[in-house]
């Protein structure tokens, strides 16, 4: 490439993803920029002066990462990913109906507004059932229902300690997973791996204690992630796949990966392939504007 | 050595440190919480936020 794009990371620390981002930039010797989302300030009103030419968005918390990407993406500064995706990605129930409205499966979804509407969501559905908060992460504050018993108390614990958001209730069919899901890493148009995380527990997340073993990626597991990422948006996400007794079934798409237990599992260079991608979607970003 | 469960560097801690503790990672500047003394853990210190996480 005769001029290398500048690429800032907008992150909060720099955690092991940062810095095998950083290392595979820095071996390919493209100029960095290191954007602390602690110390800045986003003028509304004036495109933000950042002197970079991509965002590559590397924030822990998903409100940071949210606003930012509005301000950048408004003024026309490409980022990976896009305020659209990080929106979608970030809430349950926004990214199970771009699922459903792409015709990508899904476990099945109730929606309620009261602890009550939420106890006949709840036994619609059958026991045990699953509720989650629409916002949130690492296996936090998501609840199998195994029992009426139990639905009241989890609902009325929700209704009072909770904030109004844990009072939108998400409620999901339980799928009898075989002791795993699967995790598959999607960068534009191909899944470029995927690994299994198994647990004893229901929560199967690696930061839950889940340990990972590469899973194939079949013609079908890339086409089933692709049409998931594409529906949120696309760009660099990771797809979390239920093995459901019908087929496998798209449970949440993540859009600031995490990717440190991935890279031996899977034997994919996954920092490398993130680099090729912001690349070259810096380098059309730079030709729509031309 | 403990390392940085946040960014897997080596981090150092005085012979004096002591269950509780909080101490910065060099590299990172993750605050860190020492969990254990003998052997030396280190977990990271804040409480997570809500809307942490991927
Ligand atoms: N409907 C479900 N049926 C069975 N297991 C589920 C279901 N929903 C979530 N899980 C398990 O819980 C884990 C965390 O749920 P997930 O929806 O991915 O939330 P988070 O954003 O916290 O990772 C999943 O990886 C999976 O192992
Ligand atoms: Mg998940
Ligand atoms: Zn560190």
């Amino acid at each position: 490439m005769s001029s290398a794009p500048t690429v800032g990371i907008l992150l909060s620390r720099v955690r092991v993803e940062e810095k095998l981002l950083l290392e595979e930039l820095d071996r390919r010797s493209v100029p960095t920029k290191v954007i602390d989302d602690r110390e800045l300030v986003l003028e509304a009103e004036r495109k933000p002066d950042l002197g970079v030419d991509i965002v590559v968005e590397r924030c822990i918390q998903h409100s940071r990462a949210l606003y930012a990407l509005n301000v950048l993406n408004t003024w026309g500064i490409p980022t990976v990913n896009t305020f659209e995706v990080a929106d979608i990605c970030g809430n349950k129930l926004l990214t199970t109906m771009r699922l459903i409205r792409d015709g990508v499966p899904t476990p099945r979804t109730r929606l309620a507004f009261t602890p009550e509407a939420a106890t006949t969501a709840i036994e619609e559905l059958g026991y045990p059932a699953v509720l989650k908060p629409l916002v949130g992460s690492w296996g936090r504050l998501i609840s199998k229902v195994n029992d009426r018993d139990a639905a009241e108390s989890i609902l009325e614990h929700k209704d009072v300690l909770g904030t109004y958001m844990h009072s939108i209730y998400y409620v999901q069919e339980y799928v009898p997973k075989p002791g795993r899901d699967i995790r598959a890493f999607v960068v534009g148009d191909e899944t470029i791996g995927a690994i299994y995380r198994s647990s004893d527990h229901w929560i199967t997340n690696t930061a839950r204690g889940g340990k990972a073993a590469r899973c194939p990626v079949t013609p079908e597991l890339n086409d089933l992630c692709v049409r998931a990422a594409r529906a949120v948006g696309g760009g660099v996400v990771a797809i979390d796949v239920l093995e459901g007794p019908e087929g496998p079934l798209v449970n949440e798409v993540n859009y600031t990966m995490e990717f440190r237990n991935s890279i031996d599992t899977t034997g994919v260079n996954i920092p490398g392939k993130v680099v090729d991608f912001v690349l070259e979607t810096a380098r059309k970003a730079k030709q729509d504007q031309e | 050595m403990p390392k940085c469960p946040e960014c897997d560097a080596d981090v150092t801690v005085g012979v004096d440190a002591v269950k509780g503790e909080i101490v910065a990672c060099p590299d990172c500047g993750a605050e860190l919480e020492v969990t254990e003394t003998s052997p030396l853990a280190l977990a990271l210190a804040p409480e997570a936020e809500e809307d942490w996480g991927e």
